[in-house]
């Protein structure tokens, strides 16, 4: 499998992330061309490349850029997603610690192409590495004229900053990490309006991830037909996969889209920790969890995860060995979801903290097959009834873990209780007759 | 009000007011100050920050309570961050909780007697691959064993005395 890597080209290189080093390797060189082009082609090229979101959702990344209102008298707004927190997900960090150029120049890139010359980078606040080593990054780009006035001679300007987030999943959500910049709770807010019409501070505002905005370079100096041309029809390019949990060989790796997960498993992840693989969850905890079965033909591409239910979201996949506990396990994750719903819309707070309360009652022995039922009824009243999809983010692990491992929770509650026959006993004595 | 920002810290606030066009953008960036300066941010401190950005104080109140890496009672001399999530569950996250709650004989939410030790269970510290993973203070401590985190415990205690630590 012969391919280019885009992401991860100078992860090896030490000390990549000053910008000597960097620029000694190739760093700012799509610059050139970027200026000789208009904004327009630029996007028709990211268009052409049907690059998607990287961040979870594979929104097409051109089209969301085409969103802009042409000629608003509005500043437009740049805001770079870099408060990866879902679990399983931990790759967009390296990028910013080992090459934190490439960063700058995709944003100077995608900044360019959609006329932004305010960018905000908001970066998770538990990633304090990352952020020390990005600001010294982008203040060494600023002093080489890579980023701020007059970029290269360019006549263009770009400002960046750096917002820290302070400990809040939500704010991974687009519309909440706007409302976090502004100073508020990070609370998704109602759309429409879109944030590419309506969003940071009431101007039209492109929000991207790490890694998709890091692609961009590559696909000015390529070209987005090249682009096109690696992965798969509809998953184009190179993914950084990450795999967690009962691994031996648990990392990241940047790959062409189209491997099969069983390949992935063996080759990088090294095979299963422990015994044999019992699930799998692709994309974070917030996708339909696998079988060991389904995974049999299951490949890294979105079009295939969408064939079996699931998604590829942000390419975290999590391993459990045949030992692994699917109640414990899901009760972990459901924690996650309670602890980080913004309590704004009622499905979500309510919906979250009963699923991880039903589960705590099973875990301590308590719980009965009805509530097994109830958690999927739980589930069914979360998703798409809420403002954003953390509530889905919910309940399709719960839905999945119970339908698909229900012999796992069973093990823990017990038979209804039936008040009809009791009371019958309890009426009739010792000379009840069994039902 | 008693409690203000230091010369160098209000200088450095001044220049965090320029990258925003809407001055109530800047509470979040003047909490972490806060709690750079002070350690962590009381009511007080709340009250402080409410008029230095220009807002009423409930809502920045409600702001430091829903973002869960603001402190509002003064952390010990190493906050322990310890990731409850799933990768680090799977892979032995408990055993270090019992560990740590055993040994320093303090629940979550709590500081140890000698002040030394604050502990906080967090979600999903973003490091899945080299879990189970313990954050002290700005630092990550990766793949973690109860052997090695307790080798990591006894090298803080021993070096608590003289050395700042920095939230």
């Amino acid at each position: 499998m012969e391919f280019e890597l885009q992401l991860t080209k100078r992860f090896s290189i030490p000390n990549c992330h000053t910008l000597e080093v960097a620029l000694n390797h190739g760093a700012y060189r799509s610059f050139e061309k970027l200026f000789s082009m208009k904004p327009e082609a630029i996007v028709n090229e990211v268009i052409a490349s049907k690059l998607r979101g990287r961040g979870g959702a594979a929104f097409p990344t051109g089209l969301k850029w085409s969103f802009v209102p042409k000629d608003t008298a509005l500043p437009v707004y740049l805001c770079v997603n870099a408060d990866e927190s879902e679990p399983g997900t931990f790759v967009d960090r390296y990028i910013l610690e080992y090459d934190p150029h490439l960063l700058i120049e995709g944003i100077v890139c995608a900044a360019y192409a959609i006329k932004s010359h305010d960018v905000y980078v908001y970066i998770r606040g538990e990633y304090v590495r990352p952020y020390m080593i990005f600001k010294k990054a982008l203040d060494e780009a600023y002093r080489s004229g890579f980023a701020g006035h007059n970029i290269k001679n360019s006549g263009y300007d770009v400002h960046i900053w750096i917002h820290r987030g302070a400990g809040a999943y939500i704010c991974g959500e687009e519309t909440a990490l706007l409302e976090s910049i502004e100073g508020k709770k990070g609370q998704p807010r109602i759309k429409p309006p879109f944030p590419a019409v309506e969003g940071l501070f009431g101007c039209p505002t492109i929000i991207n991830n790490v890694k998709t905005i890091s692609h961009i370079p590559w696909i000015i100096e390529h070209g987005g037909e090249a682009f096109a041309r690696i992965g798969t029809s509809e998953s184009t390019g190179t993914m950084l996969f990450g795999i967690s949990g009962h691994v031996n060989n648990p990392g990241f790796w940047e790959l062409p889209f189209g491997m099969r997960v069983p390949e992935f498993l063996e080759k990088y992840a090294q095979g299963v920790k422990g015994g044999s693989l019992k699930a799998l969850f692709p994309g974070g905890t917030s996708t339909a969890v696998m079988t060991a079965d389904e995974c049999a033909d299951l490949y890294l591409s979105y079009e295939s995860m969408r064939a079996h239910g699931t998604m590829l979201g942000s390419g975290g996949l999590i391993v459990m060995n045949e030992h692994a506990d699917m109640l414990h396990a899901l009760r972990t994750i459901t924690r996650f979801y309670a602890e980080e719903s913004c309590g704004q819309c009622t499905p979500c707070r309510e919906g979250t903290f009963w699923i991880h309360r039903l589960l705590e009652k099973m875990v301590r022995g308590e719980g009965t097959t009805k509530e097994l039922d109830l958690l999927l009824e739980i589930a069914d009243n979360m998703e798409g009834k809420t403002i954003c999809a953390l509530a889905a983010a919910c309940a399709i692990p719960v839905r999945s873990c119970v339908v698909k491992f229900r012999q796992d929770f069973e093990k823990y509650v017990k038979p209804v209780f039936v008040p009809v026959a009791a009371a019958a006993e309890k009426m009739l004595g010792d000379d009840a007759v069994p039902f | 009000m008693a409690v203000q920002f230091s010369e160098a810290a209000l200088k450095e606030y001044e220049e965090i007011v320029t990258r925003y066009p809407d001055k109530k953008a800047t509470l979040l960036p003047a909490l972490w100050l806060a709690q750079r300066e002070f350690g962590y941010v009381s009511d007080e401190v709340l009250e402080y920050i409410a008029q230095l950005v220009g807002m009423p104080a409930v809502k920045v109140y409600e702001v430091a309570e829903f973002y869960t890496m603001f402190h509002k009672k003064k952390p010990g001399k190493y906050h322990l961050q310890l990731c409850q999530t799933i990768s680090c569950y799977l892979r032995g996250a408990e055993d270090l909780r019992s560990y740590i709650q055993e040994t320093l004989q303090v629940l979550p939410g709590e500081t140890s007697a000698d002040g030394l030790f604050s502990f906080q269970l967090v979600e999903c510290l973003g490091s899945c691959h080299t879990a189970p993973v313990i954050k002290i203070n700005d630092e990550y401590y990766d793949s973690l064993t109860v052997e090695k985190l307790d080798a990591i415990i006894r090298h803080l205690k021993k070096n608590s005395s003289g050395e700042d630590h920095g939230v």
